[in-house]
């Protein structure tokens, strides 16, 4: 079985965002594996490992320019078999899910297909869902835990309130939060060494439609100075929050 | 012409965001011209539905119908697509919740409708189709434009007023076809968290870090939270530890909140912890350390120990309550 993660390349979490001619400004930032996708392709990764699982591929699926080469060799270094970049400037949510689509749907073996839940840039929460309803396959979302027995998948998903595990079938698509995989994998210097040998193949895009765009961005505006209370009379807060900011 | 809300129960009561959704819905469906029609699937008697009327829907479509027990995505979306063409959808509002972010990306596709994901405030146009958003995971906001004919919204919890309309609403029973082989995912087993709070729906959260130096140090934050009817919360190094659940796990890879307050107690204010929490109407910080960057996303600062900090607190709102 094949496991496709689809991996966005976002700015480093840290990274101090400016706007500059109504884009994002681009100049000095660090590029990253998306946080969740990253957790997904650690996962996928244990799954392929363990000899209990018919995981025998991991490939990773990215829509982006050249520019994102850097983040998909890290993909290979962390240990993904092979990666896939569809040459296309991601637009929004849902042009990306199609054509994530219309490479996968050609995929004719067993296979699962991970995506985060939201990508830490435009916070759209929407291109795993996306990409399964174009393929006409099951989905899950909110998945914080996978295993694989077979053609089955046992999974748990966050609800309102608790979690609940289920039982499905692949294909599906997988859409994966936090406690997926414990801790990001970093790349080994033998997995370093080995990324660059392993294929990336480039595919050239169909033609595609954007049904969103963003534009008018600012940054937060600054916030009040934050009001120091001694730490002698600490009750003095409850009574501001409650006659002052009237939150209680 | 509608805009439709898909509103959702816990125990045959609605929760408040379906009411802020259904709130957030009629202002819209006003603007436009347009009628409200709720969706509620799930058995909830006559009286807690016509609560809906109350905040503005025009009509009710009611299911209950064994296959949406559980949430299978497919069957979700059809129903939910069946009904948006029965009655001529321009806007559909879910809620930006579990639920919301499985089914509206679905829903996106099947109508060929653009998405806006976390709104947090109405549109701030019409023609064109313009609702502000964060983005960056709140180190910045955009206005995203909608392009399609009919638009999807997911509403962020805590985030709209509720606004009383008091109309009567009509109440319809909705009975789609639905057959055993399209259910693709079976639930095997629950774990419900009982009598707690559920995070993301709280107005105050008590939330505690690294600071609080050990998993045996939370009963005074659980104890202030009781009293607030607070939910609790921690950073991530706090779950990564098992000093607490995943669950409780808030920021940028967490769980993201807009509560009406949120204290932080030893907690240095990460950006990424700050992504999940910067939305909320009041933060007060607890930290020893006086240039912890909490501070200045704060409202309110006590520089201090939380260990000392927290028991205080508890007796102030001991005294305020009596
Ligand atoms: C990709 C990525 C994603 C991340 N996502 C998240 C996320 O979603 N959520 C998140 O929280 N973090 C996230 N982080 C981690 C984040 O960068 C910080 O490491 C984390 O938030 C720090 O947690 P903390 O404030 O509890 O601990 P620390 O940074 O260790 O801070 C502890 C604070 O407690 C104070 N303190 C110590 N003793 C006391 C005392 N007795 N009383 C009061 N105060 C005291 C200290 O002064 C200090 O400010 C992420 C990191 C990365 C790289």
């Amino acid at each position: 079985m094949k496991i496709f993660v689809c991996l966005a390349n976002v700015p480093d979490t840290t990274t101090k965002i400016k706007f500059a001619d109504q884009k994002f400004d681009e100049t000095g930032v660090q590029w990253v594996i998306n946080p969740w996708d990253e957790l997904a392709l650690t996962r996928a990764m244990e799954l392929k490992e363990d000899a209990g699982t018919p995981v025998n591929e991991v490939t990773v699926v990215t829509i982006g320019t050249i520019s994102s080469e850097p983040t998909i060799r890290k993909a290979l270094a962390i240990g993904a078999d092979n990666a896939v970049r569809i040459d296309a400037e991601p637009k929004d949510s849902y042009s990306v899910a199609w054509l994530l689509s219309e490479y996968l749907k050609n995929y004719e073996g067993d296979h699962l297909v991970l995506t985060g839940i939201e990508s830490s840039d435009y916070n759209g929460f929407a291109v795993g869902g996306m990409l399964s309803e174009f393929l006409g396959v099951p989905s899950v979302s909110g998945v914080s835990a996978l295993d694989i027995e077979g053609d089955h998948a046992k999974v748990s998903r966050e609800i309102d309130g608790g979690l609940e595990q289920v039982a499905i079938k692949t294909p599906f698509v997988a859409i994966v939060q936090k406690g997926i995989a414990k801790e990001p994998r970093i790349p080994a210097m033998r997995g370093i060494m080995m990324a660059r040998k392993k294929p990336l193949e480039v595919v050239s895009p169909l033609s595609f439609d954007n049904v969103t765009d963003m534009l008018d961005f600012e940054l937060p505006k600054a916030k009040p100075q934050c009001k120091m209370i001694n730490p002698e009379n600490a009750k003095e807060l409850i009574g501001l929050l409650q006659n002052e900011a009237k939150v209680l | 012409m509608a805009v439709i809300v898909f509103t959702e129960s816990w125990d045959g009561k609605f929760k408040k965001s379906s009411f802020e959704l259904v709130s957030y819905a009629k202002a819209m469906a006003d603007s436009v011209g347009s009628k409200t029609i709720a969706i509620s699937i799930a058995s909830v008697d006559q009286d807690e539905l016509k609560k809906l009327g109350l905040y503005g829907a025009d009509k009710i479509l009611t299911v209950s119908n064994e296959a949406f027990k559980t949430l299978d995505n497919q069957v979700y979306t059809k129903l939910i697509a069946e009904i948006a063409e029965k009655e001529d959808v321009r806007i559909l509002v879910l809620p930006h919740n579990n639920t919301g972010k499985a089914l509206a990306p679905r829903l996106s596709v099947r109508l060929k409708a653009g998405l806006v994901s976390a709104a947090v405030k109405l549109p701030s146009s019409y023609d064109p189709f313009k609702v502000y958003k964060k983005v960056f995971s709140g180190k910045g906001f955009a206005h995203q434009v909608v392009n399609t004919e009919k638009k999807i919204l997911t509403l962020s919890n805590n985030s709209f007023e509720l606004i009383e309309s008091n109309t009567i609403p009509e109440i319809e029973e909705y009975s789609p076809e639905v057959s055993a082989t399209e259910i693709s995912t079976t639930v095997v087993d629950i774990q419900k968290q009982t009598g707690k709070l559920i995070l993301t729906d709280a107005e105050i959260v008590v939330s505690g870090g690294r600071g609080m130096k050990s998993s045996d140090n939370w009963g005074p934050l659980e104890e202030l939270a009781e009293l607030l009817g607070a939910a609790t919360a921690c950073s991530r190094p706090v779950s990564d530890e098992g000093w607490r659940p995943h669950s409780e796990h808030t920021g940028q890879t967490g769980k993201i909140i807009a509560p009406n307050l949120y204290i932080a107690a030893g907690i240095s204010g990460a950006i990424q912890h700050l992504a999940g929490v910067s939305s909320s109407k009041c933060i007060v910080a607890i930290n020893t350390d006086k240039d912890a960057p909490i501070f200045e996303a704060a409202d309110y600062g006590i520089v201090g120990d939380a260990a000392k900090v927290l028991p205080e607190l508890i007796e102030a709102v001991k005294e305020m309550k009596a």
